[in-house]
């Protein structure tokens, strides 16, 4: 299968964006400042993303949020227009089919944000399970998505669109938002731990508005010497940032923290799991599962070296679990991971070994989050 | 005899300090190529390393990749630096050493900085 460009391609060639094919996708891994500056730009002044390789469904229609509520875990039934709210989606025996985000647009209208390597899987499934009058279209590919996050996001987006439009609460939306003269739907959510937006717009006006966005927030490749520019407010940033800063916020990622054979209630995701609501997909596999036996925890790796996923994690000579994800956290300045372990030994504090190549280094389970930031 | 870095195809540099002795780091290339270091795991004075094989490997944030001597022959000291400071590699890969080894008595093809930058 060839890897598809989305609409920002040029803008990450000419950015000087390192691009590797991801999830069916040519997407920039880095730019020339590199995981660690982009990383930290996001968590103190501002990064752009290019997350146009998520894809979008749309179900509209009588019976649309019937279908939203069989197909997720999470309950949608009182949620307003313009609320998002996070959901895990399982399959018959309580396994994870993806984890996505639910945009209440109108009563019976809902736009779902899958995730990108999952997206045909997701689409068939999804119209396995429709049921009564209900219009089910996938848009990916005329929509793209720009994520602004960081402390600077606002400041930098309210230069370019009306403050009044933007959306005030975390986890909410305005839709038909001019962005640079771009109509957008701007929602107030995010992948990095961080405030910040995500900005849908039509692909063909992607490229303008990652320009106007960058431009915006004083963007230079080539920053100046003179201190009296304030330079780089924002910079672009690329997936190797995306997945330390999802890391370190200790977000859960597809494929990594749960898949087709985990539950959301084994990785941590019982808030978004509401068993009292009416029947939906994975509910009976759920409970017959019964009391999930493992769960997710926060590894500090205190020796030297770094955990990376798959990890065998010892107690003495017992093997407890393995871990799902790990990295260098570039704000926290240590290494951390995360883990499935036997919920009788998961408790914080309690002082492990991880495997990385052959050679065990120490780790202490640690409460999750990583980094939160501060509540402002 | 003439000071200069020689590199090998899998991107360590090594700068003979005489016919015996030398030092080791890795390209400039090699150090864009892996990104921000944030770990160097480097072996002890004293150990023995091999032409060609592994003595060495750094994490950068994305990935760990096994560096390999260019030289066989003791490790007299190592650059106890890099161990706090793994992104001294990045700023200047060329000054930023691994390890200086002893007793040479073999060591893999060498390229002039010529060759191989033609190569990369």
């Amino acid at each position: 299968m060839m890897d598809k460009k989305t609409p920002l391609y040029d803008c990450h060639v000419k950015a000087g964006g390192k691009v590797v094919p991801f999830a069916g996708y040519l997407l920039p891994v880095q730019y020339e400042t590199g995981v660690i500056k982009e990383h930290m730009a996001v968590r103190t002044a501002a990064g752009l993303f290019d997350v146009s390789h998520m894809g979008e469904v749309v179900l509209r229609g009588k019976d649309a949020l019937d279908n939203v509520q069989r197909l997720v875990t999470n309950d949608c039934s009182r949620m307003y227009d313009g609320q998002v709210k996070y959901s895990p989606m399982c399959n018959k025996n309580g396994g994870v089919v993806d984890d996505l985000l639910v945009y209440r647009k109108k009563e019976d209208e809902y736009l779902i944000v899958v995730n990108a390597a999952n997206r045909l899987k997701d689409v068939l499934w999804m119209r396995q399970h429709l049921e009564g009058e209900v219009d089910f279209q996938d848009i990916s590919d005329d929509i793209a998505q720009l994520a602004l996050q960081g402390p600077g996001a606002k400041d930098i987006l309210c230069r370019i669109c009306d403050e009044a439009k933007l959306p005030v609460k975390y986890y909410s939306f305005s839709e038909n938002v001019l962005v640079a003269g771009i109509s957008c739907l701007v929602s107030k959510t995010g992948y990095t731990g961080e405030d910040g937006y995500e900005i849908y717009c039509n692909s063909s006006d992607g490229p303008k508005l990652w320009d106007a966005i960058l431009e915006a927030g004083n963007y230079a490749r080539n920053p100046s010497e003179d201190p009296s520019e304030e330079q780089n407010l924002v910079i672009p940033c690329g997936l190797g940032a995306r997945d330390t800063l999802r890391l370190e916020a200790a977000m859960p990622l597809y494929g990594h923290e749960m898949d087709d054979s985990i539950s959301p209630l084994e990785t941590g995701l019982g808030f978004a799991v509401k068993l009292d609501k009416p029947d939906f997909i994975g509910k009976s596999g759920l409970l017959t599962r019964g009391t999930p036996k493992v769960t997710r925890v926060g590894l500090r790796i205190t020796g030297r070296g770094i955990a990376r996923e798959a990890c065998p994690v010892y107690l003495g000579d017992k093997l407890l679990g393995t871990t799902t994800s790990g990295t260098h956290c570039p704000y926290l300045g240590n290494p951390v991971a995360m883990a499935l372990l036997p919920i009788k030994h998961s408790e914080v504090g309690t002082k492990v070994e991880v495997e990385v190549r052959g050679r065990r280094i120490e780790a202490e389970i640690v409460p999750l989050p990583f980094y939160k930031r501060n509540a402002k | 005899m003439k000071k200069e870095y020689l590199y090998t195809k899998s991107h360590e540099w090594v700068l003979f300090l005489d016919e015996k002795t030398a030092r080791i780091g890795i390209s400039d290339y090699a150090q864009g190529e892996l990104g921000d270091l944030v770990f160097i795991n480097l072996p002890e004075a004293g150990d023995e390393v091999v032409a060609g094989e592994e003595f060495a490997d750094v994490e950068s944030v994305k990935a760990v990749s096994n560096i390999y001597s260019p030289v066989t022959g003791t490790v007299r000291a190592i650059n106890e630096e890099l161990l706090d400071h793994p992104e001294f590699v990045n700023s200047d890969a060329t000054e930023a050493w691994f390890i200086e080894v002893e007793d040479i008595k073999d060591q893999v093809e060498l390229l002039t900085e010529e060759q191989y930058k033609a190569q990369l």
